[in-house]
């Protein structure tokens, strides 16, 4: 497939494995203490599994999956929110599709579906507004999910309804920001990572610019990545020739789609509907300061937080989850107490465990392999 | 030879209205001339002619062709009913017919019950029932028994249809999913996950267009000509919902091994695999209607390659993959770029991802 297969070409990777075990050769690392870098982006974590990048890097690198999975940062207790807005006569509710089976505390969307509520999936908010068109009589919520990579469309679509006219159409909005997130992790007292392979699509709409604390205060190199198998490789690569250089930089490896300055238009448009919320609540991560949005008072009536009365009841995380120290890279996801046993895909506890992006999700197969050919 | 009484020529009834109401369902004159004019007409074949509450087959006929009874029974309830490359009557047929053949039976007699939501054109069920009977044909399998019910709007989607089937099983085939050995080939006979994704497309809510046409065809010609050829044959599956990933999990299971596949030797068309790449889908748990998967013995590999590529359902079959003596029921694949991962079962249905 054109503009596909060069960056899954084998040849190609084989000389930058060769290049990457060259590098760390050359670092003498540790055998206990391998040089730890995460993926904060759950599209990583999926191309990683996907391609099996993780079994071809050498000894001495650790792939660490971060929080960059928006559906497996979902609180319980929202997924009560949206069941509940999604249960009231006369909505139908239209959702991302792996946002469907999220665990809540009674039931997921999927199960509420099943129950008679109105769930519709949908592939864009553009979708969610074109139901409301097509139904005027009944209310259309739209789950607005995701970071920066969304948050412009969920914007653009509430300009839309503004522009139209449009009454029936409303966003329960739960979109988070990265950067704070990005912030948390590295405050975490039992942080030990030593360096970011930084998120493609939300750096092609917020840019380069948002990162430098992380290489300024925290002494962090990060590299902004594609989410193409080579693009990952490459991007491991840069990552220790500046750590072999003594380098401390953001550098950019998707430079074919990141603009150092970002997307204007798409920058515009999310900072005209929403403003900062004080703090929004992680799951297994808890609450952190600044890192969700909410619309503006002048968006107000396409808003589902004030058009509906929403529970808004704080569920704490299972107490047997450890996803918290699974997402900061403190434990890998087999060694979690429930990963695997009361934990699977198919019975998720932790959000982890729900999508294919999800760090537990993609352990629980590809661990599998690793630990029974250790073992060989 | 058959034992159904001589029948007594009689007149076909007719359909004078557009659409399919209650009173089609009712028991009465109306639903004896849905029947005739939709079904019989099209099916014409002496087993069905009576009209009897069954069809009669002679046992010693049956007992000519081999020593066991194939019987299997599917529904199908596939929306839209007319999509590239079928409709769900084709579908109903070659569906019922492969679940046959890759047994290795050779299929004979088909039933069909049809539950049709009120509403429904007339015209449609006669090009669905004809579509059937061209199937039929092309399968050489006779529609001998069926049932037709009219339900209130609302109470099914337009229509299902049910196709249960009868086939006979030769001697010397034996087939079983627990026959895989190490070191045998997985053989596929052709391009994976066009019905999934011709599917997916004609539902019309991915704005997509696409030249993706359902693969849904009869496979017992082909599965005969493989094991005619290849007479070691362990173990033969259509990988229909749940595509490839779920039948070498089934194999793995059952056989108690491991299988590795090439992700460069699986044929995936282009077009498919640029659907999947916008959608966040994954082509191996596509569904296939046209499609088989088989292991062979390694010895007789090449041959039922051979076989398979020979056959016009055949054209682009390869040669996926090895059975291993690993971790048993462990399916993995050898990524296009070389790295490796393991090919699970689907949990639930295939979700698409947000970003």
């Amino acid at each position: 497939m054109k503009y596909l297969d060069e960056f899954r070409d084998c040849a190609k990777a084989e000389f930058l494995l060769k290049e990457i075990e060259g590098l760390t050769a050359s670092l003498s690392i540790p055998d206990d203490r391998p040089l730890q870098f995460m993926e904060v982006c759950g599209g990583h974590t999926h191309s990683i599994f996907r391609y099996g990048v993780e079994g071809m890097l050498p000894h001495g690198i650790e792939l660490v999956h971060g929080p960059g999975c928006p559906v497996c940062v979902l609180p319980m207790g929202r997924v009560d929110d949206c069941v509940a807005i999604a249960e009231q006569t006369g909505v139908i509710f239209a959702t991302f599709g792996d946002a469907m089976r999220v665990p809540g505390s009674r039931k997921s969307l999927m199960q509420a579906k099943a129950d008679g509520a109105d769930v519709r999936m949908v592939y864009s908010p553009m979708d969610a507004l074109k139901l409301a068109r097509a139904n005027p009589g009944r209310e259309v919520v739209f789950f607005g999910l995701g970071f920066e990579t969304t948050m412009p469309s969920t914007a653009l679509t509430i300009l839309d309804a503004e522009t139209e006219g449009i009454e029936n159409f409303s966003v329960f909005c739960n979109h988070i920001t990265i950067v704070p997130t990005i912030k948390a992790i590295l405050d975490s007292p039992d942080l030990r990572l030593d360096g970011f392979i930084g998120p493609g699509h939300v750096s092609m709409v917020i840019g380069t610019a948002p990162y430098a604390f992380i290489a300024r205060h925290y002494r962090k190199p990060m590299v902004i990545a594609g989410f193409e198998p080579l693009d990952i490789l490459q991007s491991i690569w840069m990552l220790l020739r500046q750590i072999k250089e003594g380098r401390i930089e953001i550098e950019n490896q998707y430079a074919r789609v990141v603009l150092n300055a970002g997307n204007a238009p798409a920058l515009n448009a999310v900072s005209k509907v929403y403003e900062l919320r004080e703090f929004f609540e992680w799951r297994g991560l808890g609450s952190i300061e600044h890192s969700g949005v909410r619309l503006r008072e002048a968006y107000a009536r396409f808003d589902a937080e004030r058009k509906f009365a929403i529970p808004n009841v704080r569920i704490a995380d299972p107490n047997a989850c450890q996803c918290g120290e699974v997402l900061k890279g403190v434990i890998k996801p087999h060694q979690c107490k429930v990963f695997g046993s009361a934990c699977t895909p198919e019975t998720p506890l932790g959000a982890l465990m729900v999508s294919s992006e999800g760090a537990c999700a993609a352990y629980y197969q590809y661990g599998r392999i690793k630990r029974h050919e250790a073992a060989e | 030879m058959n034992v159904a009484a001589p029948v007594r020529p009689r007149t076909l009834g007719r359909v004078h209205v557009p659409t399919v109401t209650l009173a089609h369902g009712g028991g009465g004159k109306a639903m004896k001339d849905l029947i005739d004019d939709v079904f019989v007409r099209a099916f014409d074949n002496p087993l069905l002619a009576p009209l009897d509450d069954q069809a009669r087959f002679d046992l010693a006929d049956l007992a000519r062709r081999g020593d066991r009874l194939a019987f299997t029974t599917d529904s199908f309830v596939v929306d839209p009913l007319i999509f590239p490359g079928g409709d769900i009557g084709k579908l109903a047929v070659c569906g019922t017919v492969n679940d046959l053949a890759v047994g290795g039976a050779v299929p004979l007699y088909l039933s069909c019950a049809a539950i049709v939501e009120e509403g429904v054109k007339i015209d449609l069920l006669r090009q669905i029932a004809a579509s059937m009977a061209a199937a039929a044909r092309e399968a050489g399998v006779a529609i001998v028994a069926g049932d037709t019910k009219v339900v209130a709007r609302g109470a099914c989607d337009k229509l299902f249809l049910t196709t249960t089937g009868v086939g006979v099983i030769r001697e010397s085939v034996k087939l079983g999913a627990n026959r895989a050995r190490p070191r045998d080939a997985v053989l596929v006979n052709g391009l994976l996950g066009d019905h999934g994704a011709a599917i997916l497309c004609a539902r019309g809510d991915m704005a997509l267009d696409t030249p993706i046409e359902s693969d849904c065809a009869p496979l017992h010609g082909l599965i005969a000509a493989l094991l005619a050829a290849a007479p070691g044959v362990r173990f033969v599956r259509d990988p229909t919902r749940g595509g490839l990933a779920t039948v070498l999990n089934e194999i793995a299971e059952a056989s108690g091994i491991a299988i590795e596949i090439d992700e460069r030797a699986t044929p995936i068309r282009e077009e498919v695999k640029a659907f999947c790449e916008i959608l966040g889908l994954d082509p191996l748990y596509l569904a296939n209607e046209g499609k088989i998967v088989a292991i062979a013995p390694a010895v007789e590999a090449d041959a039922a390659l051979a076989a398979l590529t020979t056959h016009p359902l055949g054209a682009r079959a390869a040669i996926i993959g090895r059975v291993q003596s690993g971790e048993p029921g462990r399916v993995t694949m050898r990524t296009a770029l070389g790295g490796r991962r393991i090919v699970d079962m689907l949990v639930g249905e295939q979700l698409p991802r947000i970003c």
